[in-house]
């Protein structure tokens, strides 16, 4: 009989063809999606030329997004996108997005059905963990990994063990999966779960959005985990068939399979959730942020840049105006988004508030360009990441949080919670 | 020894975010990712260290994105090892996959102080700390990992078709 397995190891074990997997193995496995962006691709596509291979393994399982620098923010960032762009071409490579098409990548994927429930993916980007929460397996890993992903097909991969997080309750009005991974993080530590996967299940799993769990599957990596993954539910199965993608594989862990830890949360306990600079882990919750001056507001990202985070936004934001002073940069995360926010008429609202409204794209998240943070400046933003330098200057500052709290300190200026606008 | 040189030592959770910048990340030229390393940690570093140096580090070192401009950057100034009390995991492959040795060694890291002379033998995993004058045992890599370094690196391992029995 086979020992039990977790969800993680149950992916890995089919996709390296072999019954059953134990942590700590070194497997080789058979992927379903490799992905690069405009930053980590060139790097790739230059290692590429070394495997003495014409073609990449298979032109329907590699997707290329220009998201970082695009649309090309300078010279050096054209020639890069240009240089995924021939090599797509060249290649045959179906999944090329751009210009038009574009997108932030892991907002893009689930969203154009690439990715389905139990897969197995590789990203040379950290957070293609998002995936975890339509129930694939999925990682990031560097351009080398990718490149030989291209040419290959295949993957090395340590099996991790595990983290269970058992959710129960059901979240408070303006309180979304940015506050429950932000306190996750701050309880566990950026390196709390290295090398592990963190499995999300229990009832308040149910209670949760896909948007939700796409965030925080997102910000796994901030914890060091390798994944993070989502129990299959009618949410995820609807959603996937909504995107178009293939037929799902559902994997579900064994009742008696082993984790290194487990922790209970209790949704309805979470209230919102700031990360000060300059590490995630640096989570307050209001009754611990005194009075915090911002200059800028970044609502968008991989993390929070789907509709259903510009609908919280917006409904905060509908009727008041900007506090003078503070720049407020709204990001949609793909062109779909943008344009059922434009229909929805939530674009006008951020407007007519005083924010700007940009194309899809990584922008300031991490620091490339519009909306670059000055020497002293900080800024409130729904991204993932607040390490020193991260949107700008050495010397400037990142706070993390979900876009109601985001929407609301563009109201007064500093660091509020939404209940002190509503 | 496989490698000897001076150790220039920095904290915990040295992000690849000040090991570079993304500012910088329109280029894949190493010589120019190089010459940007740790700059907004340390401004000096790229004038203080020379080809052989070793660099010590605390918990999770290298984490946040998966650029692998961060290792490169790191090699390319001339580090020839990195030892750290534990690495985030993309960096740790990233390093592996072009040859950049990381070991994991918290007793090293403990008495290491910046300026100190460091060297390290990979096949016995002993380091040790003249200045000290301190002898540690490193965990060894896996058999698998360490096929990949000595190829050089993944692409040369991929060529080897090193893959083949693993499976
Ligand atoms: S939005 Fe930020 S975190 Fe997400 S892929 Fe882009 S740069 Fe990375």
């Amino acid at each position: 009989m086979n020992k039990p397995m977790t969800m993680t190891q149950k992916i890995l074990a089919a996709h390296a063809g072999k019954p059953y997997v134990e942590a700590g193995e070194l497997i080789l496995v058979d992927l379903d999606m490799v992905l690069a962006n405009d930053i980590t691709a060139p790097v790739a596509i230059n290692e590429f030329g070394r495997f003495g291979k014409e073609g990449v393994f298979d032109k329907n399982k590699i997707s290329l997004v220009m998201d970082h620098f695009a649309p090309n923010k300078d010279i050096k960032a054209a020639e890069q996108c240009k240089l995924c762009r021939d090599f797509a071409n060249d290649k045959g490579i179906v999944n090329f997005y751009d210009g038009g098409e574009m997108g932030v990548e892991h907002a893009l994927l689930p969203e154009k059905g690439l990715v389905t429930a139990g897969d197995l993916v590789i990203g040379a980007d950290s957070h293609t963990c998002t995936y975890g929460a339509l129930g694939a397996f999925s990682t990031g890993v560097g351009s080398t990994d990718m490149s030989c992903g291209m040419a290959t097909g295949k993957a090395w991969l340590k099996v991790p063990s595990a983290i269970k997080f058992v959710l129960k309750g059901k979240l408070n009005k303006w309180v979304s999966g940015k506050d429950v991974i932000l306190h996750i993080i701050g309880k566990i530590g950026v390196d709390g779960a290295l090398y592990k996967s963190m499995e999300y299940t229990g009832e308040g799993v149910a209670e949760l959005s896909v948007s939700d769990r796409l965030c925080i599957a997102n910000m796994a990596i901030e914890a060091g985990a390798k994944n993070g993954i989502f129990e299959v539910d009618d949410k995820t199965l609807e959603f996937l068939k909504e995107a178009g993608a293939k037929e799902p594989v559902i994997y579900k862990a064994d009742e008696d399979a082993v984790y290194d830890e487990v922790y209970e949360i209790d949704l309805s306990t979470i209230t919102p959730t700031v990360a000060f600079p300059h590490l995630p882990e640096n989570a307050r919750t209001f009754d611990q942020i005194g009075e915090v001056k911002i200059d800028q507001v970044v609502i968008g990202s991989c993390t929070n840049g789907r509709l259903e985070d510009l609908v919280k936004a917006a409904e905060i934001l509908k009727g008041k105006k900007v506090k003078k002073g503070v720049r407020v940069i709204v990001i949609p995360a793909t062109q779909k988004i943008y344009l059922e926010a434009m229909e929805m008429g939530i674009l006008k609202t951020f407007i007519e508030a005083g924010a700007l409204v940009s194309t899809p794209t990584c922008g300031p998240c991490l620091g490339g360009h519009m909306g670059i943070l000055a020497k002293g400046e900080r800024a409130v933003a729904t991204t993932n990441r607040n390490f020193v330098g991260r949107m700008g200057h050495p010397e400037s500052e990142v706070y993390l949080a979900s876009p109601e709290v985001a929407a609301a300190s563009a109201i007064t200026g500093r660091i509020s919670e939404p209940k002190e606008v509503m | 020894m496989n490698v000897k040189g001076k150790a220039i030592k920095y904290g915990d959770n040295i992000d690849t975010d000040v090991i570079i910048p993304a500012r910088y990340l329109n280029t894949t030229d190493k010589k120019e990712l190089a010459s940007h390393c740790m700059e907004d940690l340390d401004k000096d570093f790229h004038s203080k260290i020379s080809a052989g140096d070793i660099l010590v580090a605390g918990n999770n070192f290298g984490c946040g994105s998966s650029r692998e401009h961060a290792p490169i950057a790191i090699k390319e100034s001339g580090i020839a090892l990195i030892i750290a009390n534990s690495f985030a995991r993309i960096f740790y492959r990233n390093a592996i996959n072009i040859g950049l040795p990381i070991i994991e060694c918290p007793e090293a890291v403990a008495d290491a102080e910046s300026g100190d002379e460091i060297g390290m033998d990979f096949n016995s995993g002993v380091i040790v700390n003249y200045t000290k004058n301190k002898e540690y045992k490193a965990a060894a890599f896996p058999a698998f990992i360490q096929a990949i370094i000595e190829k050089g690196g993944l692409v040369e391992a991929v060529n080897a078709d090193i893959f083949g029995g693993t499976k």
